[in-house]
């Protein structure tokens, strides 16, 4: 089996499909802390709520309209946690901050179960990504193209932006050091805000993603949280390379480990984690130095 | 001399049995459900149907019932708490419910150690009507050997000979395979590899499909339930392996609660289970009308239990039975014809024997159905170590 070039072909397409799906979701939190130092619990929860909101929107606009408007709808979610718990607590210190979204995490589970009920929801993919493609001698599922391809383009997006535009500059000052950024004139607080909701629109994207491989139950929230945030430890808190390269590893360690070492799975990604946080405690690509 | 005596005390039960049935009898019912928690939409299934099952059987049992409900929470220490509760505040004759393996295991010494009979109406772990039995429990749902063992030697007839077998890595998938696998080896089938993901921490079945389909096997055996069945069933259907490596396994995998959010991917898959709601008797299109007009929904293997719960209570107390001992006794003597088929309570093991049906999810007028191909006779199960004590107060 390990001798075909099918199965590492495929199971190479599988660690890409689950990195770029974890990159989405990382790559907002990440930001949000190097810029913010806000440690946002709650980000799978905007996940979860991205993923029904695009399940419910499916409903009545079909899949696109879910697909456009449910990073949207979290995007506005995040806007009002923003003016209501997020700001007042910025300068709270960290234990506050991990308590606060905690409890949000909890609030979030329990909302969705009021408003969507216990049973676990499915959209169908939509018809344009239905079947599979023959690729290098596989037969993959086109909508799983269609996730690599999504989180490559943003990936394009975020790093042409970071680093091309004046924003981008005025990001990367900020997460460098934020008093001085102010100093220089840039209005450190909106430019905070305009971080937090695209983050917050990136997780809704994931979830809506998601939706169709996945089934929508109201805990993916809590069953995301953990690997997004192995992922920005891996990478290194506050990066967009980190984001990336931590995806890639977590995608990588824990399909291939899966398929070749399932006896040692579950250990291998949170070993990985030790030695990492033993070798280089920053994280591989930190922002900062 | 002595058979005066014995005589005596023969008329003396007689006189309190008689008056027991004079009166109009109060059974205090505790149930023991997930009212919130990840399975609260099976707890609500089984309370639903539990009191249905009064309604329509429970009026000409002379008796009155009070339900106490207490929500577990799926969590173990809080079910026994709430057990305890049970027990010695409210005083309740007999509890019903429990939907978790791991809350049954909790509270499985408490409720024997008190001597208040439980009917197990979900939990179907196989220790609890083996080493762990007790005459105190009854269970009237299932058992996961039970589902799967006769599928074994069904799948080797309908000339399936090698399989792949795949299922969430704990306690419950792993009885659920082995007892299939067991019969399907016996029969003369070959199984030819297996994956165990791990449980609630996987959510991309990518991996372990290549695997299955890389392993040359005639058909993958799978057990997956709820918010997994639902991304399994869909991920094996993206990758277009469906046509060539038909998908079998245990029911719960296109369970009729959540077969909805599977779609046409669900469609072919053929599973077996103790119940579906499509079984053509008497006794189940009474019970899936009135459970509809009830809840407006379709009734599951959930609600069936909740049902027949009630039904098997009833049916001990219109045997005489009126507190807890009499009722521990009179539970596992319970026999009838239900939705399911003809059930009856296994004496070595007070586990619940049914027939099993085999289905396959089809489209139908109304969105997914299930066809059953063939019901399968009823067997006990083995007694796995079970030394059934008589019942002592």
């Amino acid at each position: 089996m390990t001798t075909d070039l099918g199965f590492w072909v495929l199971q190479t397409l599988n660690a890409l499909q689950l990195s770029m799906l974890l990159f989405l979701l990382s790559v907002g939190l990440t930001v949000i802390f190097g810029l913010m130092h806000f440690v946002n619990l709650a980000h799978g929860s905007l996940y979860a709520f991205g993923a029904y909101m695009a399940a419910s929107l499916a409903g009545v606009l079909g899949y696109w309209g879910g697909f456009f408007l449910a990073p949207l709808a979290v995007a506005a979610l995040g806007a009002v946690l923003y003016f209501t718990l997020i700001r007042s607590q910025r300068r709270a210190g960290p234990m506050a901050q991990v308590l606060i979204t905690f409890g949000l995490i909890f609030v979030a589970v329990d909302a969705t179960r009021l408003i969507w009920g216990d049973l676990p929801i499915g959209i169908a993919v939509p018809s344009v990504f239905e079947g599979q493609l023959a690729l290098l001698g596989v037969e993959y599922p086109i909508y799983r193209l269609f996730i690599i391809a999504l989180g490559l383009a943003v990936l394009a997006a975020l790093t042409l932006v970071l680093t091309r535009t004046q924003v981008g500059a005025m990001i990367r000052a900020g997460v460098d050091n934020d008093q001085m950024a102010a100093c220089l004139g840039i209005n450190v607080e909106r430019m905070f805000f305009l971080v937090f909701v695209v983050g917050c629109a990136l997780a809704g994207l994931a979830g809506a993603v998601a939706a169709p491989v996945l089934s929508v139950t109201p805990d993916m929230g809590l069953q995301i949280l953990i690997p997004t945030l192995i992922v920005i430890v891996i990478g290194g808190l506050g990066s967009l390379k980190g984001a990336v390269a931590g995806s890639l590893i977590f995608g990588f360690v824990q399909t291939f480990g899966a398929v070749l070492l399932p006896t040692f799975n579950s250990v291998l990604i949170y070993a990985l984690l030790a030695a990492v946080l033993v070798t280089r405690p920053e994280g591989l690509l930190p922002a900062k130095g | 001399m002595k058979t005066t005596f014995k005589a005596a005390l023969a008329g003396l039960a007689m006189s309190t049995a008689m008056s027991g049935a004079a009166f109009a009898e109060d059974i205090k019912v505790g149930m023991l459900l997930p009212y919130s928690g990840v399975y609260a939409a099976l707890g609500q299934d089984i309370d639903d149907a539990f009191a249905l099952g009064l309604e329509t059987f429970g009026t000409d049992s002379g008796a009155t019932f009070e339900i106490v409900r207490e929500d577990d929470e799926v969590k173990p220490p809080v079910g026994l708490a709430k057990t305890k509760k049970l027990i010695l505040q409210d005083e309740v004759d007999v509890m019903v419910g429990v939907v978790s393996s791991g809350v049954l295991g909790a509270i499985r010494d408490t409720v024997d150690g008190a001597g208040v009979p439980l009917i197990v109406a979900n939990a179907g772990n196989d220790e609890a009507t083996g080493e762990a039995c007790s005459p105190f429990i009854t269970r009237i749902s299932f058992s996961n050997q039970q589902v799967n063992r006769p599928m074994g030697k069904w799948m080797v007839d309908q000339g399936v000979k090698k399989v792949f077998t795949i299922a969430p890595d704990y306690a419950a998938g792993r009885q659920m395979i082995d007892a299939f696998t067991t019969a399907f080896t016996a029969a003369g089938g070959e199984v030819v590899g297996q994956e165990w993901p791990a449980f609630q921490k996987t959510q991309d079945f990518g991996p372990f499909l290549a695997n299955a389909k890389a392993s040359g096997a005639d058909a993958v055996y799978v057990f997956f339930a709820g918010g997994e069945a639902i991304s399994f069933v869909k991920q094996y259907d993206s990758f277009g392996m469906k046509a060539e490596l038909p998908l079998y396994g245990s029911g719960f995998l296109t369970s009729a609660l959540y077969v909805e959010a599977q779609g046409p991917a669900a469609e072919g898959v053929i599973t077996a289970l103790h119940y579906v709601p499509t079984l053509d008797n008497p006794e189940n299109a009474a019970f899936v009308a009135a459970f509809k007009e009830k809840t407006g929904r379709i009734p599951s293997e959930y609600a069936v239990h909740g049902y027949d719960s009630a039904r098997a209570l009833v049916e001990a107390v219109k045997a005489g039975a009126t507190d807890r001992a009499t009722l521990a006794a009179a539970l596992p003597k319970v026999s009838f014809t239900g939705p399911r088929g003809e059930l009856r309570i296994d004496p070595a093991t007070n586990n619940i024997v049914q027939p099993i049906h085999v289905y396959e999810t089809v489209a139908g007028a109304e969105g997914l159905t299930q066809k059953v191909l063939a019901t399968l006779l009823a067997e006990a199960d083995p007694v796995n170590g079970c030394a059934m004590p008589a019942a002592v107060n």
